[in-house]
């Protein structure tokens, strides 16, 4: 241990929320300190109680909540001893919070100016004119004209932007800590990348010490020095990310890591997956919360709570075996040798292809309608062409604001082009959704991206797969065979029969997720459009349903459309991937030829941005200025000329680029050559390692 | 919002109703009031000591255990008229909810779901409509028509269609992007089986709440045109009509007013207390009215 004096420590603090009359452990028994210019990384699925631990350490606990037994030091100082009156002096001033959603945290009513500088006329008890230290401050967090930002309300700043504010108002005071929940989870990864950036200068600058909340292994492996991992309301394991990266111990944390996707994945190989769910509050086992979902859980795992124990050096631990697993004896992984069956290559002829499709969205108001001047669009989807071949998926990602979206429940008929030829096997595909046979509405089912409401609350399970079948099958069928085939259905996505006389509210997000792909796979379809179907999820949950869309893919001979944000997850299922940005499609092309040189400098700065679970992998850094442009107002020429970091000169703002073929399909829009493009790319690839 | 259906859910609640009320002795109190009254409207006539019309003793007669709430200035027994009167006014507000609501309903799903111009035409005309007080838009109606029970019954339909297609379409707009609906067009379905199979069951609660209140109004409103002798027609017996005949003899005869005064006032208070419980039990969040 250093004798340098951590900014904050808690010893054996544990939470109690009190539910219904009764007091519920929240978080036991928690020992963690964050030292000057750190960044400490709390992760946990949801449930695991890091925002309860990441409240309980600015002591602010909602009315239910209380700290029961431990302490919790700044600097020293005992905040558990505190009054409310007396923690109002430290909120915000020594301690800030930089929250998740930062449009609602702001004040819709004040500028931005009078926001930042409220916080701090409070705390330094002055009435002097902050505005200097307003602007600097908002300068500092990368805001370009200071001057004119302070002036606009919330509303008027894009998501990056609000959360750039937050940031500067949780600074204004000096504070020694800053506590960041899931700060960045709502943005871009483009812009994620550059507000990360933006957290590591800041704290150095600052000299102090930030507490990261998180879901996002990526971002935490990027950002932070030292991890804690959480579950069920207990630290598992606590380490330098290196270590825990590189060597996880504990079978939770090994288990986590290695259920997610990874570029380097091998795609024919299922995600390791751990089964069961995190217990509740009410019911946690009395010996290791984890050894109902462990591997190597012993007798002794499920009687004796092992103790948090010092391993070395900074590095804690959670487990009854941790010297078996430390000297190599046994794995602490399921056994992951499960290979994907029936993995059939892709087939070449494409089943479904869109082209030229536009979607524009009428914002005209009754006055410009009356006026005749009706130029009020946003350029949705803007000529875009799509092809998916059989039995193969087709990725399609892009910034939020891409529409990627748009061109999904275009091709699914839950929005109508305006123009643009779609056929699906061979079939034309009318553009309106009543227009299509139902041979055709077989052939094309979607899973969506809220597992909350893509269940009827009032249908059970069986009845919403058995409604489904009957719909859409294509002869008549009687009640015994659709009952036989919604428990088919059911085991198919690994759900036991008595799944059908449940309703939603009785079921997790993963498993409503598992029935909204079985609803989709009720017919037999041809494509699957997946539209973020594991965003919402969390990481060992994503897993699993990742895996199951892949058996299916093999089992069904289905094709899947997946619209994602998430990269890693894309990678790993997709065979194929479009990149898409402002309404059109920048580039296509294999999987692993899009990753790699050459590509488009738009695909290579999305890349790059993935924040990889890898603390020791630095690669070259490619970060956006601004955000994406308004698809109200588009760019003209290169679309991307704005916000290139390759951009050659004047033709990129007159011409549009024309398509460049880099050879096996692979396709880039860009008016760089292909070979300047490798040239380029994998000259600064050699240079950064 | 439990997963249960709206019919599962008031299986469940006559089930558990003894626990729930034990816990709540408003909402208690609230049915019980409204069961008396729905037994007074079917067997009022064969519980009444005399007939309505009927000259049932000597004229104003003060509240005595034959007459238990006094006779009128005609000599007629107030406490048989109330009950007669049950049916008059219940039955009139029923039916007029009744209608207003299967209006409203319909009318509610259809705007909130498909939106658009049918919807801004529809709710406008909606908004102005409401933007007349009830009882000026009912006095006009009612001078057109004339007052008969179907004037009375239009009167109500007309005022009540309104806010109730308010509250379903805003109902509807919570679910009308919902994954399962958007599942559901996708296997095909018929506009009517999303409206009434998908989007129906989330939006009963809040019918049920809102109909249960829209029926004390009703019984206000009729009571009011009755009053002001626009309403139930004599020699039928209605309390508005015999507060409004009562108002001359006020001083000498009070309780030719009070006793249907508190009939009135009983039986919307009752309603109330019924429908603040049907909303705690349904968990229906929406306005308080």
């Amino acid at each position: 241990m250093s004798d340098i004096q951590p900014v904050i420590a808690a010893h054996n603090l544990s939470v109690d929320y009190r539910l219904n009359k009764v007091w519920l452990n929240a978080v036991r028994d928690i020992t963690l300190h964050i030292n000057p210019l750190q960044i400490h990384g709390l992760v946990g699925e949801s449930g695991s109680g890091k925002s309860t631990l990441a409240l309980a350490l600015m002591n602010y606990l909602a009315a239910n909540g209380r700290i029961s037994s431990g302490e919790v030091l700044l600097e020293g100082d005992d905040l558990t001893q505190k009054s409310v009156n007396e923690m109002r002096q430290i909120w915000g001033s020594k301690i800030s919070l930089v929250p998740q959603d930062a449009l609602s945290s702001l004040n819709p009513s004040y500028t931005i100016g009078n926001q930042i500088a409220e916080v701090f006329q409070h705390h330094a008890k002055t009435r002097i004119n902050t505005r200097q230290l307003v602007i600097d401050m908002l300068r500092r967090v990368g805001i370009a004209d200071p001057e004119v930002v302070a002036q606009r309300y919330p509303h008027q700043l894009s998501g990056g932007m609000q959360q750039r504010v937050t940031i500067a108002m949780a600074l204004i005071t000096q504070p020694r800590l800053l506590v960041l929940d899931e700060p960045t989870t709502a943005l871009d990864v483009t812009t994620q990348a550059v507000i990360l950036d933006l957290f590591r200068d800041l704290i150095r600058d600052h000299n102090a010490a930030g507490l990261y909340v998180s879901h996002d292994l990526g971002v935490v492996a990027q950002l932070c020095d030292d991890v804690t991992v959480m579950y069920a309301g207990e630290i598992m394991e606590s380490a330098s990310v290196e270590t825990l990266f590189k060597r996880p111990t504990h079978p939770y944390t090994a288990g986590l890591l290695a259920s997610l996707p990874k570029p380097t994945q091998d795609t024919e190989t299922r995600l390791p997956t751990m089964p069961g769910v995190q217990p509740s509050l009410a019911d946690r086992p009395a010996g290791c919360v984890f050894a109902p979902r462990c591997p190597i859980a012993l007798q002794l795992c499920a009687d004796q709570k092992p103790a948090l124990e010092i391993m070395r050096d900074g590095h804690t631990i959670r487990c009854h075996r941790w010297r078996e697993i430390d000297a190599g004896e046994i794995s602490p992984l399921h056994d992951i040798d499960e290979k994907i069956t029936s993995e059939r290559p892709p087939d070449i002829d494409y089943i479904m292809t869109a082209e030229g499709m536009h979607k524009y969205f009428d914002e005209n108001t009754l006055w410009d309608r009356i006026t005749r001047r009706k130029d009020r669009y946003v350029h949705a989807v803007d000529d875009a062409d799509l092809r998916i071949r059989a039995r193969s998926t087709l990725g399609l990602v892009g910034e939020s604001g891409s529409g990627k979206t748009t061109l999904a429940r275009i091709i699914v008929g839950l929005e109508t082009a305006d123009s643009g030829k779609m056929h699906l096997l061979e079939k034309s595909l009318a553009n309106h959704l009543s227009a299509r046979s139902r041979d055709l509405l077989r052939e094309l089912q979607m899973v969506f991206q809220n597992p909350n409401d893509t269940l009827n609350p009032y249908h059970t399970v069986g009845q919403a797969l058995a409604r489904t079948i009957r719909r859409l099958s294509d002869k008549p069928i009687s009640k015994q065979q659709v009952q036989e085939r919604v428990i088919d259905l059911l085991k198919s996505v690994r759900l036991s029969a008595d799944y059908a006389d449940r309703y939603p509210e009785e079921l997790s997000g993963g498993e409503k997720q598992r029935v909204a792909i079985a609803r989709a796979f009720a017919a037999n379809p041809a494509l699957v459009v997946a539209d973020e179907p594991t965003s919402a999820l969390d990481v060992s949950v994503q897993a699993v349903i990742l895996n199951l869309l892949k058996d299916l893919r093999a089992q069904e001979g289905a094709s899947y459309l997946l619209i994602s944000h998430d990269l890693a997850a894309v990678a790993y299922l997709a065979d194929w991937i479009a990149v898409m940005y402002l309404g059109q499609i920048v580039e296509v092309g294999d999987t692993e030829d899009v990753y790699d040189a050459p590509s488009h400098p738009y695909t290579e700065a999305l890349v790059s941005a993935i924040p990889e679970p890898d603390p020791t992998l630095k690669r070259k850094q490619i970060r956006l200025d601004g955000d994406i442009p308004s698809a109200r107002n588009i760019p003209p020429g290169c679309r991307f000329h704005t916000r290139c970091p390759r951009y050659l000169g004047d033709i990129c703002k007159t011409k549009a680029p024309p398509w460049r073929d880099a050879g096996d399909g692979h396709l880039i829009r860009c008016h760089i050559e292909i070979d300047e493009l490798i040239r380029l790319q994998s000259a600064e690839e050699a240079g950064t390692v | 919002m439990t997963p249960l259906s709206f019919f599962n859910r008031l299986a469940r609640l006559t089930i558990t109703s003894g626990k729930q009320f034990a816990h709540d002795p408003l909402t208690l109190v609230g049915t019980l009031i409204v069961a008396l009254f729905i037994f007074l409207a079917i067997f009022g006539p064969a519980i009444a000591p005399y007939d309505f019309a009927e000259r049932a003793g000597p004229p104003r007669q003060a509240p005595t255990w034959a007459y238990p709430f006094g006779t009128d200035n005609l000599g007629r027994d107030v406490f048989s008229r109330v009950i007669w009167g049950t049916r008059e006014i219940m039955g009139l507000s029923g039916l007029g909810t009744g209608i207003s609501v299967a209006i409203g309903l319909c009318v509610g799903l259809v705007i909130g779901y498909f939106g658009g111009l049918l919807d801004e035409i529809i709710s406008r005309a909606f908004d102005s409509l409401l933007g007349i007080p009830a009882l000026v838009l009912a006095l006009v109606l009612l001078g057109t028509l004339g007052p008969s029970n179907f004037s009375i019954i239009a009167v109500i339909v007309i005022i009540y269609v309104p806010i109730i297609t308010r509250v379903i379409r805003s109902a509807t707009l919570n679910v009308r992007d919902s994954g399962y609906i958007e599942a559901a067009k996708l296997r095909g379905e018929s506009i009517l089986y999303i409206l009434f199979r998908e989007i129906l069951p989330s939006v009963l609660p809040a019918l049920a709440v809102e109909a249960a209140l829209r029926f004390s109004y009703a019984i206000f409103l009729t009571a009011s045109l009755g009053f002001l002798g626009l309403g139930v027609q004599p020699p039928s017996p209605d309390w508005g009509r015999m507060i409004g005949e009562s108002r001359n003899f006020m001083r000498l005869l009070p309780w030719m007013m009070a006793f249907p005064a508190a009939a009135i006032a009983l039986l919307v208070i009752g309603i109330n207390l019924f429908a603040d419980g049907l909303r705690k039990i349904l968990r229906y969040e929406g306005q308080d009215v």
